[in-house]
């Protein structure tokens, strides 16, 4: 069919469907850091609110306080963006910086692990105090 | 002259005098543009925050204890000048970060992008920082 308009690019046309370049994840990185970026917006003030609210509290008033739903809930909420917001973030400051390939790997999901550990960390220690 | 280099440095103007040339400005001559400053500082801030939820982890896992007595220490670390300075690092790169962010989102969604719009958008980052910072720790003492 010579003279039909035509691209050449050496992309399959499955690949161009899926919209997956050479990191093969999309844009669900950006997207992510976007959508908890938006959900810590009205929790960031939330919290900022509570610890002022608390500041000086005693051991006793911060159970009592973590011991509601309405608290526990948001906390939960604020932990799980926090720390999944900071773990992509720091992703792609260590992507910018760091241009040795094994070391950019390990450094990575190094940083994943902490994170998802702190997380885990907060976590356990919420619902203790909070069931 | 010193060596080779040196010996290049040197040119004639136009009206035939010898002159040094001038060298290229490295990027520290600069005046920063407060769109750059920003940008700096959110991801400097980013990573300062990572650093700060350490003091978030410490303080619920504390909390999460049975005795009083470790989560009265992690209190009282906290109220110290020390604990004080922490807080208030984690508060201004907080709520720089919170307030950098929203002008991202923004950006994200299509919108402030020309000169006029991101310098005034840049200082309000900055005006609003300055305030809330104050305002969290004047409210924040006055409870205290």
């Amino acid at each position: 069919m010579s003279g039909t308009p035509h691209i050449d690019i050496l992309r399959s046309p499955l690949g161009r469907a899926r919209g997956l370049g050479s990191a093969r994840s999309g844009s669900h990185h950006w997207w992510a850091q976007r959508v908890t970026a938006i959900a810590l917006v009205p929790l960031t003030l939330w919290f900022i609110f509570s610890v002022i609210h608390l500041s000086g509290a005693s051991h006793q008033t911060v159970i009592d306080w973590l011991s509601s739903p309405w608290t526990l809930a948001p906390m939960l909420a604020l932990i799980i963006a926090t720390f999944h917001h900071l773990q992509l973030g720091l992703q792609v400051v260590i992507e910018d910086y760091v241009h040795h390939e094994a070391l950019k790997m390990a450094l990575v999901l190094l940083f994943k692990g902490v994170s998802i550990l702190l997380a885990l960390i907060c976590i356990v220690s919420v619902l203790k105090i909070g069931l | 002259m010193a060596d080779v280099r040196e010996a290049l440095m040197v040119g004639r103007n136009s009206d035939g005098k010898l002159v040094r040339r001038p060298i290229s400005p490295h990027l520290q001559v600069y005046r920063w543009p407060i769109s750059m400053a920003l940008s700096i500082l959110h991801r400097a801030s980013g990573v300062v925050l990572g650093v700060g939820t350490l003091l978030l982890t410490c303080w619920l896992v504390s909390a999460a204890n049975a005795t009083d007595d470790v989560f009265d220490n992690v209190q009282h670390f906290m109220g110290s000048f020390i604990g004080l300075m922490l807080l208030f690092g984690w508060s201004v790169a907080l709520i720089f970060h919170f307030f950098s962010g929203i002008r991202h989102l923004v950006w994200d969604a299509g919108s402030g992008f020309d000169a006029p719009h991101y310098n005034t958008s840049g200082w309000a980052v900055a005006i609003a920082t300055t305030v809330g910072t104050v305002l969290v720790w004047v409210v924040g003492l006055a409870v205290w």
